[in-house]
C-alpha cells in the first residue's frame, strides 16, 4: 500500500490544519476538506460546476493546468487570484506531499 | 387560486418523478420552480453531462433524463408554475396549506412536498461591500429590457455567453459599453467572442481584461465603478449601470424561514416517510437530510415514492391504500 501524504489547509479564520491523506482513494482536495469537517460545501459534487471549493494554492507544487471547465467556473467566482483553483479538480497524488492551500473567503463562490 | 393534492416545490428530477408515484395513488400534483423550465440542476447546470447511476440506464444525459421524466408523468397532467419562487407558506385550513410565489400566484393543497434540491438559483453577486445599496439603483443582475440602457454608460462584468451577448446587444443601444473580465480569453460561443473582439477593435466596446470590479460609488444612484486591473492600482470608471453576469448559484432562499427544522442548509426529515417537523409537509431529494443521507437522484426517487404513501394516508386517514404494481395495474392517467 502506498504511503499517506500530508497536506496543509488554512481555513477562513487563518487556522492551519495538517491533514493526513491517503493517495490510493482517488480523493480530491474538496473531498479531503469535507472529510475533515472543514467548511467546504462541494455543492456540485466535484464536477467543476460550482465554485464552493475555491481555494488558493500556497505551495509551489506543480499542479496540472486547470481544464477549460475549471477556468470557466473560476470566471464566475470572486476573489479570484493567479493561484486560485477549485479543490475538486486537485487530485491527490503522491507528489502532492506537503501541498499547502488556503480556503477562499466566504462570498468567493 | 390553484387547488391540488400535493404542491411540489422544485421541478427537478425528484419533484417530477413524485408526480408519477402520486398519480398512481390518484393524487394530483402542482409543481413550482424558480427556473423557467423543468429539470432543476440537470437542465440548468449539466444538461449535456452523462449520469451513470440511474438504474436501467448504463448512461443517460441529464437533459434526456428530464425529457423522459416529463414523458413518464404526462398521463398525470401535473400543473406547473415556472419562473416563480415559492415565497410564503401559510396554514389556511385544518388540512390545507397555501403557498404564494413571489409573483403572487397562490396554490392550495393538504400536502406540500419540498423537492427544492440545492435551493433557488439566484444570480451570483460580486462580493462588493455596498453592492446591495445600489441594486435597482444602477446595479442589475438580470437584463429584462435592454431599452432601459439607451443612452447610458454601462459596465458589464463577466466572461461567459450572457456577458458577451449582452455587450454586443448593448453596444448598439447604450452610450458606452465597457466589458470587464478577469482573463484575456473568453469562454462562450466562438462567434460571440469574435464579435466582441471586433467591436472592441472598432471602439464600440471598451474591453478591460485581467480585471475585476472592486468597489461602487454613488449618491443614491450609481455613479462610478472601481476597477482593479492585475498589478495596477484601482481606477474609477464613470457608469450609470453595473451589470455583473456571473451565472446562477443555489441559495436555500425563503424555505429557510418557514419554521422547518434546518441542519446544514438542509431540512431534517424522518426517514419513515420523509416528513418534516410540520404535519403535511415533506422534504425529498437533495434538500433533506437524515443520518446516512446520500444526495443521489435515485435516492430521491425512493424518497418521493415512500412519501406519497404517507401523504395519501394523511389526506385520507379512513381510506385503505392497497399497493398495486404498475405491471399488474398499468398506468391509468387522469382525464
Amino acid at each position: 500500500m502506498e504511503q499517506n501524504i500530508q497536506v496543509e489547509v488554512t481555513d477562513r479564520e487563518g487556522v492551519m490544519h495538517q491533514l493526513e491523506v491517503p493517495v490510493d482513494m482517488g480523493l480530491n482536495m474538496m473531498e479531503v476538506c469535507k472529510s475533515y469537517g472543514l467548511p467546504v460545501e462541494g455543492t456540485c459534487g466535484g464536477m467543476a460546476l460550482c465554485a464552493s471549493c475555491h481555494m488558493y494554492v500556497l505551495s509551489d507544487h506543480n499542479l496540472p493546468e486547470p481544464s477549460e471547465d475549471e477556468e470557466n467556473m473560476l470566471d464566475q467566482a470572486f476573489f479570484v487570484k493567479a493561484n486560485s483553483r477549485l479543490g475538486c479538480q486537485i487530485r491527490i497524488k503522491p507528489d502532492l506531499d506537503g501541498l499547502s492551500v488556503q480556503l477562499a473567503p466566504v462570498g468567493a463562490e | 387560486m390553484i387547488q391540488t393534492d400535493i404542491i411540489i416545490i422544485g421541478a427537478g428530477p425528484v419533484g417530477l418523478f413524485t408526480v408519477f408515484e402520486a398519480g398512481l395513488l390518484k393524487l394530483r400534483c402542482h409543481l413550482i420552480d424558480v427556473l423557467g423550465q423543468p429539470g432543476g440542476q440537470l437542465t440548468e447546470i449539466y444538461p449535456k453531462k452523462p449520469i451513470y447511476d440511474i438504474p436501467g440506464y448504463p448512461s443517460i444525459l441529464a437533459g434526456d433524463l428530464v425529457k423522459n421524466l416529463m414523458e413518464q408523468i404526462a398521463p398525470f397532467k401535473p400543473g406547473f408554475t415556472l419562473g416563480e419562487r415559492a415565497e410564503k407558506l401559510e396554514k389556511t385550513g385544518e388540512k390545507e396549506y397555501t403557498v404564494t410565489t413571489h409573483r403572487g400566484t397562490r396554490i392550495s393543497a393538504p400536502v406540500v412536498a419540498i423537492a427544492g434540491g440545492l435551493g433557488c438559483f439566484e444570480p451570483r453577486k460580486p462580493p462588493i461591500e455596498n453592492i446591495e445599496a445600489f441594486e435597482d439603483k444602477g446595479v442589475d443582475y438580470i437584463i429584462k429590457d435592454p431599452e432601459k440602457y439607451r443612452g447610458k454608460k454601462v459596465l458589464v462584468a463577466g466572461g461567459g455567453d450572457s456577458a458577451l451577448d449582452w455587450s454586443i446587444i448593448l453596444a448598439d443601444i447604450a452610450k458606452e459599453v465597457t466589458l470587464i473580465h478577469r482573463r484575456t480569453s473568453f469562454r462562450g460561443a466562438l462567434d460571440s467572442v469574435e464579435k466582441v473582439m471586433d467591436l472592441a477593435r472598432n471602439n464600440k466596446i471598451n474591453l478591460i481584461t485581467e480585471a475585476q470590479a472592486v468597489g461602487l460609488n454613488g449618491n443614491g444612484v450609481l455613479k462610478e465603478v472601481i476597477i482593479e486591473q492585475d498589478g495596477k492600482s484601482p481606477v474609477a470608471y464613470e457608469a450609470d449601470h453595473f451589470i455583473p453576469l456571473f451565472g446562477l448559484a443555489p441559495k436555500l432562499g425563503p424555505i429557510g424561514d418557514w419554521g422547518l427544522e434546518i441542519e446544514n442548509n438542509a431540512i431534517k426529515v424522518d426517514t419513515y416517510d420523509y416528513s418534516t417537523n410540520l404535519p403535511g409537509i415533506y422534504a425529498i431529494g437533495d434538500i433533506n437530510t437524515y443520518p446516512g443521507k446520500l444526495k443521489l437522484i435515485l435516492c430521491g426517487f425512493h424518497e418521493g415514492t415512500l412519501m406519497v404513501q404517507s401523504a395519501f394516508k394523511y389526506i385520507y386517514p379512513d381510506q385503505k391504500l392497497s399497493f398495486k404494481y404498475t405491471t399488474v395495474a398499468g398506468v391509468n392517467g387522469f382525464e
